[in-house]
């Protein structure tokens, strides 16, 4: 069986669907952040220089991969931040997400940052259990 | 599409007829070629909005519909005061996004020998694209009174000219905007972004005007073959994205506690006599007052431009439009004038000659319909019809959308190859990233001609001009 990728984006019409995989929720969840910073540039460019906490809650998996989705949107956004990686917990019971993103502010000509994200949609929306491990996924809106 | 799932009313009206819990047909306006072209998701999105509570005449679908959340784009529909529904995915994410056309009192003679001056002093001159900030800081009051305000705020900050208003939907400003229904998280991402262009398929274009389609109306917009024009096409940026997304998630529990059955999490709405209804028209007004104010400001970032690399230049408003909007309008119902609220998502207002709400000098006309291309390839003027009142709504398409995904458009282009070859044209582009072109490239764009010129043969609107780029800034 071919090796998947932790995280990866998916073309969607006009816009893109960001998925990560991991052995937990938490995992894929963290993943699904690093291909929403692919959407934008190369992780591999972005340094950590900041580190921003961030929280969200719900007993609905759905609901929390929209949540914390959008919680990175609003930090990039007010921030001119971009994230490489990140650390996540995650309560499966409470659905309660705890997590820090590491990065730095957008610098232009190194990043060449493609596009903003406006937000996460309920479009393509999946958080389940595939074998043994878990997958999060959305169309996120550009 | 599948053509048999369709009635054929006339040549550009197609009719999906009720069936299950559809309340009123679904009415599509194209032609054969572009009914065929459509995706089917077109049909079932038609279909669901159709069967929202209070809808009236029929669920529409614009020449250029394509795929969306909830509603398509392209998508028209409106709803009874008392009975209807208002649905943040039938306004779509980018609040008001708009385009905005200006005359220059300039032709592309006087333009070409300043054109690359010209091209870079706006490019330095417009904040455009990710990570970028705007010239004006708000907070606290100012920050309501521009929410309240819109285009007519900026004008009072001294950022543009009174006469500007009466050009723009609203003369400028939306009313019963309730800045009290607006987040913190919503100001926290406008405050800095007033001013400032954005990304994806937004755009600052200097256009030359290459044909006139209709000489009467075109002298009555101040528009002749050769003149210089600049368009602007932005929106309410992070503020309006974030009222649309927070409506998403709160419409969805909403939508269960009103008994809204609703087929896809997308079509989220509410009741237009809600706490939750009112609670996002009054944010969502707010927003449209933020794409208006943005819009002002831009115009005159690029009028001090104008000024100092041509200063015979004089900046003076044609029309500014917004296609992603809920308005309350009047339009004949079942035979009555009725009070409706209209959506529009991705559709553009197309009031015809003789409405009230149009300025003096263009009510003969009908409004200008700004419908506006890709870089590298053609805008269009159009102006609203007497027919198109009664069809749509007074309602006409907005742009072409994408042929091909950004990942398919990476893979077939660079960057830099879409900028000289577009420089061999004639055309400059200037853009922070490379990578934002490659994705923006014109082949990842339908054709926008095919589509006005549907939209003119359906009788939504009809042609005046068509613009052509000559430089472009890209977020």
């Amino acid at each position: 069986m071919p090796e998947t990728s932790p995280f990866e984006t998916f073309a969607h019409d006009a816009d893109i669907g960001v998925r990560g995989r991991g052995s937990t929720l938490a995992e894929a969840l963290a993943n699904v952040g690093m291909a929403l910073s692919a959407v934008v540039t190369d992780p591999e460019s972005i340094r950590e220089v900041l580190s921003v906490e961030i929280a969200c809650e719900s007993p609905d998996p759905e609901i929390l991969l929209f949540d914390w989705l959008n919680a990175l949107v609003f930090e990039m956004a007010t921030r001119r931040a971009l994230f490489g990686r990140y650390e996540v917990e995650v309560e499966v019971e409470g659905g309660v997400l705890r997590a820090r993103a590491f990065g730095e502010p957008v610098e232009v000509a190194r990043h060449h940052p493609a596009v903003e994200v406006k937000g996460a949609t309920w479009t393509g929306m999946r958080v389940a259990r595939e074998g043994g491990s878990w997958v999060a996924e959305c169309v996120v809106d550009v | 599409m599948d053509l048999s799932l369709l009635r054929r009313r006339s040549e550009f009206e197609w009719a999906i007829e009720p069936r299950g819990k559809m309340r009123v047909p679904g009415l599509l306006f194209a032609s054969e070629a572009l009914v065929r072209a459509m995706d089917a998701k077109v049909y079932e999105q038609v279909t669901n909005v159709a069967a929202l509570p209070g809808i009236r005449t029929a669920s529409m679908a614009m020449p250029d519909a394509h795929w969306g959340y909830g509603f398509a784009v392209g998508g028209v529909a409106a709803f009874d005061p008392d009975e209807g529904v208002v649905s943040a995915g039938g306004v779509g994410f980018d609040i008001s996004c708009g385009v905005r056309c200006l005359r220059t009192r300039l032709t592309r003679a006087d333009l070409e020998p300043k054109k690359k001056d010209l091209a870079d002093a706006l490019f330095r001159a417009i904040p455009a694209g990710v990570g970028s900030r705007g010239r004006i800081r708000l907070s606290g009051e100012e920050m309501d009174r521009m929410l309240r305000g819109g285009a007519r705020w900026a004008v009072e900050k001294g950022f543009g000219e009174r006469g500007d208003l009466e050009r723009i939907e609203e003369g400028g400003q939306m009313r019963d905007a309730r800045p009290e229904a607006v987040s913190d998280r919503a100001r926290a991402r406008m405050r800095d972004e007033v001013g400032t262009l954005g990304s994806g398929n937004h755009y600052l274009e200097v256009q030359e005007v290459k044909e006139v389609h209709d000489e009467a109306a075109a002298q009555a917009f101040g528009l002749s073959a050769g003149d210089v024009v600049l368009s602007i096409h932005c929106g309410s940026r992070g503020f309006g994205h974030q009222i649309g997304t927070e409506a998403l998630r709160e419409m969805v529990d909403a939508g269960r506690k009103h008994g809204i059955d609703l087929p896809d999490r997308e079509l989220a709405c509410a009741p237009v006599r809600s706490k939750e209804g009112e609670h996002y028209l009054g944010a969502m007004r707010c927003a449209i007052n933020v794409a208006l104010a943005n819009r002002q400001v831009l115009t005159h970032l690029s009028r001090e431009v104008f000024g100092s690399v041509l200063p015979q230049s004089d900046l003076t408003l044609l029309y500014d439009v917004s296609h992603n909007t809920c308005k309350v309008e009047t339009h004949e119902v079942d035979g009555k004038r009725r009070e409706v609220y209209v959506h529009r998502k991705g559709a553009t207002r197309a009031w015809g000659p003789g409405h009230p709400g149009l300025p003096d000098r263009l009510r003969a006309v009908g409004q200008p319909v700004l419908i506006g291309g890709t870089m590298g390839t053609s805008s269009w003027v159009l102006t609203g019809t007497e027919s198109g009142m009664r069809a749509s709504f007074g309602s006409a398409c907005h742009g072409a959308g994408r042929s091909m995904s950004r990942h398919q458009a990476l893979k077939q282009w660079n960057g830099k190859q879409v900028v000289e070859e577009l420089e061999r044209r004639g055309i400059l582009i200037r853009s922070p990233s490379l990578r934002g072109v490659a994705e923006e490239a014109p082949g990842a764009y339908k054709d926008v001609s095919e589509v006005v010129e549907v939209t003119e043969k359906a009788g939504l609107a009809r042609r005046v001009a068509k613009l052509l780029p000559i430089v472009t800034i890209k977020g």
